[in-house]
């Protein structure tokens, strides 16, 4: 029986050792959660909002920088536009896009229709592309997320911007008549479903085109919070350049969301 | 007899590494271009897939099937109180540790009873015995977790059971077949024992040890069918509709991979599991030939653990590598995201295997009265294990950074960028498979003194194979790893394995001829081992329990919000992937309840053999 113990307690030391390890040994790094399906108004967007939501996607849910990074796994983008002139004229493009926009798109669906030199898929000869269909599966864009990637991939690579923003609704609602939506609840369900997110950092979003909203209570009053909102182009925040801000946000929130809003962002000292 | 059990088993190794590097030749259906057209999912693709798939068997159309349904959180049933997904995982977990303790089992008690029989010792024979009668209670309880699996994920994910039911009806079916031919086989194989012995009997016996490997490893592979389809399916459009191909879907495109790293995993672990049961029996043993006949058993069980440890780390890259062919999101997924710190866990864990298998080796070389001769040279191949496992352990991810690889002359292999960051961690771990070997030729050596002639230049030779092979080792490490551009790196791996196995076979064979007819410096005093040499085997054993349940994690863990990899989404509250923490509690709870439940297995066999006679309780016979 004190054999029994001893081994016993033995066991027990090793397997605790190892659960502190992977508890206290290594950094605890917490997986991102399932991405969500986001309602988008495509309607009240300007062509830079359209290229910022594009970027997002580019860096979140549409997981395209687990690859294209510095770390060579797939090529850089920074010169795709350029880049895409020449690799239609290749003698190995088995394509049929015409113009950049095109190509671009072809790359997100068809990821085979030109594989970069070294990059194909091993035993393939550069004639398989390792790179998923991004509108399938595992990802899953929409229309209207290909193109704002596409925008946002055209205007970082410094070519021309072609895309249009889609006039469809990009999240149809579902059910057919408008329903009345009752109000949200919380500051932080308005600043998701109004994607603040996007520009702002605030409650735990971190977006960077806008000023960082953090700590913005501070120096802020109430009615000039509300006023950035119901009207952005009023008084542009220092350092950053005014139109950016959709100015549709007094039509699409109810009093109630705003003010909410408002007192929440007045507390973040 | 040592020789005998030492050259089947390394024949059955070697054959088992061969096999690994030649099987992907014989896979004509699954290849990188297929899984292309699986996971494209433009409405070609099927077709493609289909086509390019001559053995395809015609597929009846008749039948359609519905795509893979789209669930939210009301689809999954809960009950106040428990949380499903722990419940399921540990469920699992129990099984396949259950399950990769049973299918091991008879897989060396079949080698070891073919041992006795050609050697026509009986000692061999009983062991395998004693294994197999370990095993029969651990089978009842493999089959009552296997069916608590399935009520979990019935009760908790039924439409998840329905989807993967409707693919794999017939495969189901047959599963429960081979489970009865598997119980008889079983049971005419323990249960007929002492019956089928000598002669022709013994070949019938052996004859039901065969069929019986055969029948588990199809179990085995039927059942990692499911969790292959899970992770790489197959047979399915990008909308999860089957099309009626059950084959294909079984034969996806990571299964081969996973069954040949579980074959040799549970090999390794069904050993070091039966090394705990002898350390724990060494250890409470009364008598001193009880002690001899355990730390005997003991030390065959830490050898068979050895041998299939050596080639583990092969199996585990050509896994590793077949994950990024097959999806290389999946791979980066597995080896540069979160999962990137479980394999620093799990170097550690492999260097606890690596490190307690060596040192029960030289505390058994305590065994022999001829072992101060190799004594002294223990505390260097010590040395090179830890730095070779400090190596391994520690430059994974830190080489991730994006000044490291600068430094490193630039970004690795896209593809197989495991490789590419690997030179220095392949390098290590070579050096830690050589030196495990050399502690393996010093323990066979430490009782033998060779009597051929030219023993000197033998010798001389055998230290000239090491001094080369460890050289070129290192060559071929630095030299690709850091000094040639990027796509070279991935090659260094290959002909650093093929030294490394080129040194320990001829090694062998230069032993095998000069130790022919060798001496033996005294009779082995079996039983003559420190106590904490047993308490390595118990690290061996709990080590590999916790290793299974973490890898099961990251197996499980890379679908991410998936039932089925980008076909069937996970709409449970529990989609989300726990972080390492959690899933080590979990893990680590696991490997309690499964270290209580063997203890139980074994206190089991060793009551069956206890007598009581309670005189005068029975009423007497007139
Ligand atoms: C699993 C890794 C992976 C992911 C995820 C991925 N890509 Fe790629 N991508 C590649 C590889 C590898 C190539 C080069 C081979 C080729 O040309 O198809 C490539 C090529 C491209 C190209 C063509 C580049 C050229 O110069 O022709 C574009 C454009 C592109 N990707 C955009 C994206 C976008 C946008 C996303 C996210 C929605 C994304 N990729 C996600 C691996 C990936
Ligand atoms: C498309 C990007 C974008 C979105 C979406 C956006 N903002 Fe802004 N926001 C900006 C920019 C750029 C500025 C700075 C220029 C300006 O003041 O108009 C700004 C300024 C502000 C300011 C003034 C900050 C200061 O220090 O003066 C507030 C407050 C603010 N935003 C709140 C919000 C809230 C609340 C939402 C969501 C309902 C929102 N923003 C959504 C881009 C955005
Ligand atoms: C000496 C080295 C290794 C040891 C001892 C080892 C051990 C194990 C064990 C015991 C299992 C569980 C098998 C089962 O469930 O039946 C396992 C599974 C796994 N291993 Fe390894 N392994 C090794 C190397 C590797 C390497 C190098 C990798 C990849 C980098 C790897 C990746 C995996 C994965 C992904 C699984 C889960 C697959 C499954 O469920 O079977 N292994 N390993």
């Amino acid at each position: 029986m004190k054999n029994f113990f001893k081994t016993a307690f033995f066991s027990l030391l090793v397997i605790s050792g190892f659960w502190g390890f992977s508890n206290f040994g290594i950094p605890q790094i917490k997986p991102a959660p399932p991405p969500v399906e986001e309602k988008l108004d495509l309607g009240a967007m300007t062509m830079d909002q359209f290229i910022a939501l594009g970027g997002k996607i580019f860096n979140g849910k549409g997981t395209c920088t687990l690859c294209h990074n510095a770390m060579g796994r797939a090529p850089m983008l920074d010169k795709v536009g350029a880049n895409a002139e020449e690799r239609m004229k290749d003698a190995r493009y088995k394509g049929e896009a015409k113009t950049v926009q095109e190509y671009i798109h072809e790359s997100l669906v068809k990821p085979s229709a030109y594989v970069v030199a070294g990059f194909g898929k091993s035993g393939s000869n550069d004639t398989e592309s390792p790179m998923p269909d991004v509108s399938g599966g595992g990802i899953g864009l929409n229309e209207a997320e290909l193109a704002a990637v596409i925008a946002y991939l055209q205007d970082s690579s410094g070519s021309e911007v072609t895309v249009e923003i889609p006039q469809m609704d990009a999240a149809p609602a579902e059910g057919a008549a408008p329903v009345e939506e009752a109000a949200l609840k919380t500051p932080e369900e308005v600043i998701v479903k109004y994607g603040c997110g996007m520009c702002h950092k605030v409650a735990d979003q971190v977006g960077a085109l806008g000023p960082d909203l953090t700590k913005v209570g501070k120096s802020k009053s109430k009615d000039y919070l509300r006023q950035a909102i119901l009207d952005p182009e009023a008084v542009i925040a220092q350092g950053f350049t005014g139109g950016m801000m959709p100015p549709t946000f007094g039509e699409q929130m109810k009093a109630k969301e705003l003010e909410m809003l408002v007192n929440y962002m007045a507390g973040l000292k | 007899m040592l020789t005998r059990n030492m050259k089947i088993t390394f024949g059955a190794l070697m054959l088992v590494i061969l096999a690994m590097f030649m099987l992907p030749d014989f896979m004509p259906a699954v290849h990188a271009s297929e899984a292309a057209a699986a996971e494209a999912t433009s409405a070609a693709a099927p077709a493609s897939a289909a086509a390019s798939d001559a053995a395809a068997e015609p597929v009846a159309n008749a039948i359609t099937f519905p795509p893979a349904p789209k669930l939210t959180e009301a689809d999954y049933p809960t009950i106040p109180g428990v949380n499903a997904r722990v419940m399921v995982w540990l469920v699992a977990q129990l099984h396949l540790w259950f399950g990769a303790f049973v299918v091991a089992v008879p897989m060396f008690v079949f080698i070891i009873e073919v041992i006795g029989m050609v050697t026509r010792d009986e000692r061999y024979d009983n062991m395998a015995y004693e294994f197999i009668k370990v095993s029969i209670t651990a089978y009842s309880l493999t089959a009552i977790l296997g069916g608590l699996l399935s009520f979990g994920l019935i009760l908790f994910y039924p439409d998840l059971f329905k989807y993967l039911a409707m693919i794999f009806k017939e495969s189901m079916f047959a599963y429960a077949l081979l489970f009865f031919a598997e119980s008889a086989v079983l049971y005419i194989y323990y249960y007929g024992w002492h019956w089928l012995q000598g002669g022709n009997k013994k070949w019938i016996h052996l004859t039901f040890g065969l069929l019986l490997n055969a029948v588990g490893l199809q179990l085995m592979f039927l059942a990692n069918a499911w969790t292959t389809f899970m992770m790489s399916p197959a047979a399915v459009d990008a909308a999860g509709v089957f099309n009626g191909n059950t084959w294909e879907a079984i034969h996806n495109f990571l299964w081969n991979p996973i069954n040949i790293h579980r074959v040799v995993a549970n090999v390794a672990y069904g050993g070091s599991v039966v090394g705990a049961y002898a350390a724990f029996k060494f250890l409470s043993a009364q008598k001193k030939e009880e002690r001899a006949h355990y730390d005997w058993v003991g030390y065959n069980a830490n050898f068979i653990a050895i041998s299939a440890l050596l080639p583990l780390p092969f199996a585990g890259y050509y896994l590793t590598a077949e994950m990024y062919a097959y999806s290389q999101q999946m791979g980066i997924t597995l080896m540069g995201g979160v999962f990137a710190w479980i394999f620093i866990i799990q170097a550690v864990l492999i260097g606890a295997l690596f490190l307690s298998a060596n040192y029960y080796l030289w505390c058994g070389m305590g065994r022999s009265d001829g072992a101060y001769r190799y004594n002294p040279r223990i505390k260097y191949i010590a040395a090179v294990l830890v730095l070779a496992f400090l190596v391994w352990f520690t430059p994974h991810t830190l080489v991730l950074t994006n000044s490291e690889l600068k430094d490193l002359g630039g970004p690795y292999h896209q593809i197989l960028g495991v490789f590419g960051i690997m030179p220095a961690k392949n390098t290590a771990v070579n050096f830690l498979l050589t030196f495990t070997f050399l502690s393996f030729v010093f323990y066979r050596r430490a009782n033998k003194v060779a009597t051929v002639s030219w023993a000197a230049a033998g010798n001389a030779a055998q230290i000239a194979l090491f001094t080369v092979g460890l050289i070129n080792i290192v060559i071929l490490g630095v030299y690709y790893g850091y000094f040639t551009n990027t796509v070279y790196k991935v090659a260094a791996s290959i002909p650093q394995v093929l030294t490394t196995l080129t040194i320990i076979i001829t090694s062998l064979v230069i032993d095998a001829f000069m130790y022919k007819g060798a001496k033996d410096v005294a009779p082995l005093h079996w039983g003559r081992m420190p106590a904490r040499s047993q308490y390595a085997l118990f690290l061996l054993a709990v080590s590999f329990t916790w290793l299974m349940g973490l890898m099961g994690y990251v197996r499980s863990g890379i679908r991410q919000h998936w039932h089925v990899s980008n076909i069937f989404r996970d709409g449970s509250p529990d989609a989300f992937t726990p972080g390492l923490g959690y899933a080590a509690s979990v893990v680590s709870v696991g490997t309690i309840i499964f270290m209580a439940m063997v203890i139980f297995v074994f206190w089991l066999s060793t009551i069956s053999g206890k007598h009581v006679v309670a005189k005068g309780y029975w009423k007497e016979q007139a």
